[in-house]
């Protein structure tokens, strides 16, 4: 395994090598005094980490208010699309019928625009052309991730909706609560319960999006690694450190999702 | 609450619930007036629309036509704000529609907290009250799946009780119980009328109609066939088709 791996280096390191004009060899000992190079020239000398450091930070804020908004959408859409289906029948015709249909359609389009086109278009589109006037790069591909995981999310808490019991909302009613409360204290927390799997998923989904960041000169994890990169002319250590940096979140991450559900789960045994 | 024992609490004319336009009539006009303080117990053939009237009384269903007249308020007009009046009156489901993602003490103090404006602490004590009266108050912090079908449907008569209603409605509450488990969740309902509690009742156990019940409504085919005392239905039913209904259920 260490002999695959240190070949496969060397001949990675030889390609890089070429290219930037080095020489290289190949008995074991220089093979680690390479990797030690190589590691110093890309992250330690002139303080390169630096850029996978404040990349991840961006990578992280990006993602963490991205998957805020798109909650938060993700919700409104789905509140507007389940609800327009429960209510359309029992509905007498007039203004809120009306404008429930209204809201229905608005976010049947945005589901459409936003599932039918690659997000890197919809983040290029968004900085480019709605936001042109923006210098704030985070704050733009915040509004894009955000708006692009929220018609996912909406669909994934939509199923939820759809796959609680009719039952729950008839209980929630005949209390006395309304329509949308008998969706926020009842319906909503059951749904999202059962979807949270699923919700976790986009996620991490949405951690690994936001690594297209670079298109609009926006220096995430992914930029970080390339900068170092194009510094170095080597490509090696900056993207599979930049790989791994995402292996191990998404792992956490995951990790975590499993702890969680595992407590969710006991609570209704 | 204006009605003394024995006023109307619940008026209900010429009540109609069709489905397909025309061709299911669920309810095909009933009247009737629930007093306060009656056990009123509905009987009747599958399909024959008990569901449907009892629904409609909290408007669950919304009825086609005809009015129902809530402590002198029409309910199924417009301006009348219904959440207000479901409020006072509780419901009870064959398949007890607790919450699940709440433990029990949390199933009883949502209404009144986020509904009735009720502290938690003030809430938690009134639920353990209720609680203690059907011996369920040392399962307060379980969550409904822990429970048996009898012990969630006693639970889900407190949840509603809880709210401090004026009337309590119950469609088919033992049902969906194992036989052993229907006569803890009767004894509750016996000891809620003798209270004083005004109840309407859909349910297939003939004894608690004859023992509890003060007046007994068959249906059939979306209309009330037959009304009267617990006494006259059963040992002196005048309706044929009340008369064949009885020789089969007893
Ligand atoms: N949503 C609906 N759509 C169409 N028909 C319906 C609907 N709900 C009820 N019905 C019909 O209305 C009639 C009365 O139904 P209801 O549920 O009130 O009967 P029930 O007396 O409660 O019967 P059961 O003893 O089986 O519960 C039945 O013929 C039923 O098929
Ligand atoms: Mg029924």
């Amino acid at each position: 395994m260490l002999s695959f791996l240190s070949s496969l280096y060397s001949g990675v390191v030889f390609l890089a090598g070429e290219a930037a004009g080095q020489s290289s060899s190949g008995s074991a000992g220089d093979i680690w005094q390479s990797l030690r190079d190589d590691f110093i020239n890309n992250f330690i000398s002139e303080k390169r980490y630096m850029y996978l450091l404040k990349g991840l930070g961006i990578t992280f804020q990006v993602t963490f208010f991205a998957a805020l908004l798109g909650i938060l959408l993700g919700i409104v859409v789905a509140l507007i699309r389940s609800s327009y289906d429960k209510l359309k029948d029992e509905m007498r015709p007039g203004f809120a019928k009306g404008l429930l249909g209204f809201f229905n359609f608005i976010a049947k389009f945005y589901l459409t625009i936003i599932r039918g086109t690659p997000v890197v278009v919809q983040l290029m589109i968004a900085y480019f052309i709605i936001f042109a006037a923006s210098n704030n790069k985070v704050l733009v591909a915040i509004l894009a991730f955000g708006f692009n995981s929220g018609a996912y999310v909406a669909e994934i808490i939509r199923s939820g909706i759809m796959s609680i019991d009719n039952g729950q909302f008839e209980a929630g009613r005949s209390l006395g609560f309304g329509y949308i409360r008998t969706m926020i204290h009842i319906i909503i927390p059951q749904a999202f319960k059962n979807v949270l799997p699923a919700l976790a998923n986009e996620f991490i989904v949405l951690i690994k999006e936001t690594s297209v960041s670079g298109y609009v000169g926006l220096q995430d994890l992914t930029k970080g690694g390339d900068i170092i990169r194009s510094r170095t002319y080597s490509a090696f250590m900056p993207l599979i450190a930049v790989a791994l940096i995402y292996l191990v979140i998404v792992i956490f991450f995951s990790r975590m999702v499993t702890l969680l559900e595992r407590r969710l789960r006991n609570s209704d045994r | 609450m204006t009605a003394e024992k024995g006023d109307v609490i619940i008026s209900v004319k010429d009540l109609k619930k069709y489905y397909n336009g025309e061709s299911i009539k669920a309810l095909d006009g009933v009247t009737t007036d629930i007093r306060k303080g009656e056990v009123v117990v509905i009987i009747g053939p599958s399909g024959s629309g008990k569901s449907t009237f009892l629904r409609s009384l909290n408007l669950l269903e919304r009825p086609t036509s005809g009015t129902i007249t809530f402590d002198g308020v029409d309910i199924t007009s417009k301006a009348t704000d219904i959440n207000k009046l479901r409020q006072r009156m509780g419901m009870v489901f064959q398949h007890f529609n607790l919450f699940p993602h709440l433990t029990i003490i949390k199933n009883m103090t949502l209404g009144p907290i986020k509904l009735r404006g009720m502290s938690k602490a003030e809430a938690e004590r009134r639920s353990k009250v209720l609680l203690e009266r059907v011996g369920l108050v040392d399962r307060a912090d379980a969550y409904p799946s822990q429970l048996s079908g009898g012990q969630k449907q006693r639970i889900a008569i407190v949840r509603a009780l809880a709210m401090n209603p004026d009337v309590m409605l119950f469609d088919e509450p033992t049902s969906a119980l194992d036989p052993e488990m229907v006569g803890e969740v009767l004894e509750v309902m016996k000891d809620l009328a003798k209270s004083g509690m005004t109840m309407v009742c859909v349910t297939h156990e003939m004894g608690f109609a004859r023992e509890v019940g003060t007046r007994v409504i068959f249906m059939d085919c979306g209309k009330i066939i037959e009304e009267n005392t617990p006494e006259q239905i059963f040992t002196n039913p005048q309706n044929e088709r009340l008369v064949s209904f009885l020789q089969k259920v007893l």
